[in-house]
């Protein structure tokens, strides 16, 4: 049964070639078909995959395919070769699952788009690519699967590549993946270097082993990280994200909701080890993940693009789940990857469906009352908002609870108390984007107002199917408060993760936890209500009151024009002084002085020619006695 | 009497060289050139080659120089053409000639310095050339008579006056 | 008997004079005849080596030259002819149209 693990990559990838090849020829109803229906049949097989592992004992853990041998050059050895385990199968579940719908919703979304082929293109190669970081058994083949989606990234943020704001994106997101990545690979060097080989199943081995001391530990550790904060969009790296959405709704949703954003917490969780053997680099992560989770929260209040929100609250979720990894609690992350994937792609594409109603406004300034006029994509935002906000029995509730509950049962109370701060926030945001487009005076423009419609079948299915799984998923994983051993999910990928060490507290300390999750969310969520049901006037006066802290947010601490003035325009300037310099007068100058010089002596040889055989007989005749006074002497 | 006769030959040879190259005529040139021929021919007879020698007489003085006779009579300039009229050609083929006699004649030291008086027997007999050249040398010989040929053909070809259209 | 390197001296001078003369003269007929006293100097050391080794095959080898130098000026005579009919000259130096 688990054999065929190997083909959950492999499947998009054909349908991949097909379509870049044949794409443009296809009619846009098989182009569809074979795209969905590739997806699909990953996520069958990942499903197949995954009993067939439950039904293996785990001392066979991981199952490695090695397809065939990539790199060999002398003791270095990369192969192509994956593996299934716990980890990587709810990776690939995941992502051929969600990916499946939002490749369901883009037939409905992208219907009347002139580029209709080479969208499927690109959401197929991102799935193949995604599929290959997160199957790969070693780290370099992750690697090129982490290339692969950054590209795709590039390629479909850039997807409307006339529009200048959409080209800029992609470049954006693409030049700052790649800042990342430089630190990546130095520190898949540096694994290499001390381990000998990537594989994850030797570098484990190295590191329980003891040869891997825990300074080298920390460095590893910490360039991984920089490149995961690029990928994943932590601070100092995330400025990309909220520009990446120029590109469609249902890319933002793959891509920046639930499966690439996600695949540095995937990452650290799979060098689980080793970040448990650095503490130093562990609480970087905590540390790193809690200040962007609120600090992403602060900027999420005063965005007035639908998207914009979504997409801050993005860079604030995946805090939480480095939040998670930070404090030894690797699954509780990976929970939270699982369940926030269901509800921000529902969210995402919700979105996608107001604009769509809309016919494409996104300043939520001009919504309002919307519930009346949408009567599937309320509901289903609604939904997928409460998961959000944490409110109990949703999914977001049992993994947000799970995070927070290990970050103060391992001592970071500092962490904790911005977790909650966060989730105050959190709640607040999401209800407002809710009541400003939902409730309230409607404040449309006549025009649109005339064509308002709720969305087609094929946009909103997905949108109920994730609905569901957003209220469902979260009770594979219940916290021991209801129970002792009923978080079957952490249980699920004990093999792979191994806990540092046990949280103790007592029931009633979780109990409390627990409460004051649920309260600040509450709270969170009057506060919304209050601001922008019942007096709406609130938020006006207080941007009058605070008109610095309201600037200061609204234009995202001014942190892009502090990297444009301090790394970007002189990276442009230098460029250019080097090529005015450099590249015009050196380089052009040596080629064209190779030819001009050619040209030149080539003229000073012609004098040589003259035409006169008695001239050149003279010649023969000197190169004879040359010749024989070299044989001479 | 053989040494009396090589250097008879040897002055009368390189006088008529130099006879070629100081006279203007053409004409006078090939006159010239055709003892220089002769004299080559008394030394192949001296070195003991005398099918060579008659070879060398009847081709070369009698057949090509008679050529270079034809030519200059059918080229019929009036004047001849002095010398180079610039000094320094002459004395850089002075030059040039200086250094390669010097070269030519160290060549033939250093490579030859025991040079064999040479077997005393007769080998240039015109059986001994006969029978190579029908034997080992025979596919030369073939070739060298298509080559005259073709230089036959050529040489009329070359020179047939074009039919007035 | 005489000595060999004296045959083979007298060659080196002709073919030295040979060469002047090509580079001194200026009219085409003279220049080839210098040619022919080169081939000549060669033919004479050949002979002597032929003498000193005992071997006809340098007797052969010369006659082989002798044919060749024959076929050779007679074309070489009809082209000086040709250029003669064209440029109605046959100083050298007014042959360059190879120049450049």
């Amino acid at each position: 049964m688990t054999d065929i693990f190997w083909l959950i990559p492999f499947i998009p990838a054909l349908s991949t070639l097909i379509l870049a090849i044949f794409g443009q020829k296809l009619p846009k109803k098989y182009i569809s078909f074979q795209a969905c229906f590739a997806v699909f049949a990953s996520f069958i097989i990942s499903a197949i995959s995954l009993v067939g592992l439950l039904q293996t004992s785990p001392e066979n853990y991981p199952l490695v395919k090695n397809l065939f041998s990539w790199i060999h050059a002398g003791s270095f050895k990369a192969d192509l070769s994956f593996q299934l385990d716990p980890l990587s199968a709810v990776m690939a579940l995941v992502v051929t699952g969600v990916g499946f719908l939002i490749h369901l919703y883009s037939v409905g979304y992208m219907a009347n788009d002139k580029s209709y082929s080479r969208y499927f293109t690109y959401l197929n190669l991102f799935t193949f690519a995604m599929l290959i970081l997160v199957m790969s058994s070693n780290v370099v083949l992750m690697f090129v699967g982490w290339e692969g989606v950054g590209l795709c990234s590039y390629l479909l943020i850039g997807f409307w590549f006339e529009k200048h704001s959409a080209a800029n994106a992609g470049k954006k997101a693409f030049i700052i993946n790649r800042i990342g990545d430089a630190a990546f690979i130095i520190g898949i060097f540096f694994i290499l270097i001390y381990v000998g080989s990537g594989e994850f199943t030797a570098i484990n081995s190295a590191i329980s082993g003891g040869a891997i001391t825990q300074g080298v530990a920390t460095l590893i550790a910490v360039l991984l990280f920089v490149g995961a904060t690029g990928k994943s969009a932590q601070i100092p790296l995330y400025v990309w994200l909220p520009d990446a959405m120029e590109g469609p709704t249902p890319v933002s949703a793959l891509i920046h909701a639930a499966t690439m954003v996600t695949a540095g917490v995937y990452m650290v969780s799979r060098m689980n080890l080793l970040y448990t053997l650095s503490v130093d680099a562990a609480q970087v992560v905590a540390v790193v993940g809690a200040v962007t989770a609120i600090y992403a929260a602060t900027m999420a209040l005063t965005q007035n693009d639908i998207k914009r929100v979504l997409a801050y609250s993005t860079i604030s979720q995946i805090g939480y789940m480095f939040i998670g990894c930070g404090v030894g609690a690797y699954a509780a992350g990976m929970f939270h990857l699982y369940t926030h994937a269901f509800f921000k792609s529902l969210l995402f594409l919700a979105a996608g469906s107001v604009m769509h109603a809309l016919s494409g406004e996104l300043d939520m300034r001009k919504m309002g009352g919307l519930r009346k006029y949408l009567p599937l994509t309320y509901p289903t935002f609604l939904i997928g908002a409460i998961a959000i906000a944490g409110i109990p029995f949703l999914s977001g509730f049992f993994s947000k609870d799970a995070i927070l509950t290990h970050a103060f049962a391992s001592g970071q109370y500092f962490v904790w108390a911005l977790g909650i701060l966060g989730a105050v926030l959190t709640a607040f945001y999401m209800f407002r984007l809710i009541f400003l487009t939902f409730h309230g005076k409607e404040r449309m423009t006549p025009e649109v107002k005339k064509h308002i419609h709720e969305s087609p079948p094929a946009m909103t299915i997905p949108l109920v199917i994730l609905a569901f799984f957003s209220i469902v998923a979260g009770f594979i994983g219940l916290p021991v408060v209801f129970g002792k051993n009923l978080n079957w999910f952490v249980h699920f990928l004990e093999p792979v993760i191994k806990k540092s060490h046990e949280a103790h507290l007592t029931l009633g300390t979780e109990w409390l936890l627990i409460i004051i999750s649920v309260a600040v969310a509450l709270i969170g969520i009057l506060i919304a209500y209050i601001f922008y049901i019942r007096k709406p006037q609130i938020p006006h006066s207080l941007v009058a009151r605070f008109p610095f802290i309201y600037k200061l947010l609204y234009n995202k601490y001014y942190v892009d024009e502090i990297y444009n003035a301090t790394f970007v325009n002189p990276t442009i300037k230098g460029s250019e002084l080097i090529y005015d310099k450099f590249d015009l007068k050196v380089i052009d100058g040596a080629v064209n002085g190779t030819a001009s010089s050619a040209g030149f002596f080539g003229k000073i040889l012609s004098y040589f020619q003259t035409g006169l055989i008695k001239d050149y007989a003279l010649i023969f005749l000197l190169g004879a006695i040359l010749f024989i006074a070299y044989l001479l002497f | 009497m053989a040494q009396f006769l090589f250097f008879l030959l040897a002055i009368v040879c390189i006088a008529s060289v130099l006879g070629m190259i100081i006279s203007k005529n053409q004409a006078y040139n090939a006159l010239f050139l055709i003892l220089a021929f002769a004299c080559m021919g008394g030394f192949f007879a001296l070195l003991d080659a005398p099918f060579i020698a008659v070879v060398q007489i009847i081709i070369y003085a009698g057949a090509i120089m008679i050529l270079f006779i034809f030519v200059i009579m059918m080229i019929n300039l009036r004047e001849g053409l002095s010398p180079e009229r610039k000094k320094w050609t002459l004395y850089f083929a002075l030059g040039i000639a200086v250094v390669l006699i010097v070269e030519l004649i160290l060549t033939m030291k250093a490579a030859f310095s025991p040079l064999k008086s040479g077997g005393i027997e007769k080998i240039g007999s015109p059986t001994d050339i006969g029978r190579l050249l029908f034997t080992e040398y025979l596919y030369p010989f073939e070739i060298t008579s298509i080559l005259i040929i073709a230089a036959l053909v050529g040489a009329i070809v070359l020179v047939k006056k074009r039919d007035k259209e | 008997m005489i000595p060999l390197s004296y045959f083979l001296i007298l060659s080196a001078v002709l073919f030295v004079l040979g060469a002047v003369a090509f580079f001194v003269k200026r009219d085409l007929i003279t220049m080839f005849m210098a040619v022919e006293v080169m081939l000549n100097a060669a033919n004479l050391a050949f002979i002597t080596f032929a003498k000193s080794a005992s071997s006809i095959d340098g007797q052969i080898i010369v006659f082989f030259i002798i044919t060749v130098a024959a076929a050779e000026a007679a074309v070489g005579l009809a082209i000086i002819l040709l250029i003669f009919r064209q440029k109605k000259t046959i100083k050298s130096e007014d042959i360059n149209l190879m120049k450049g």
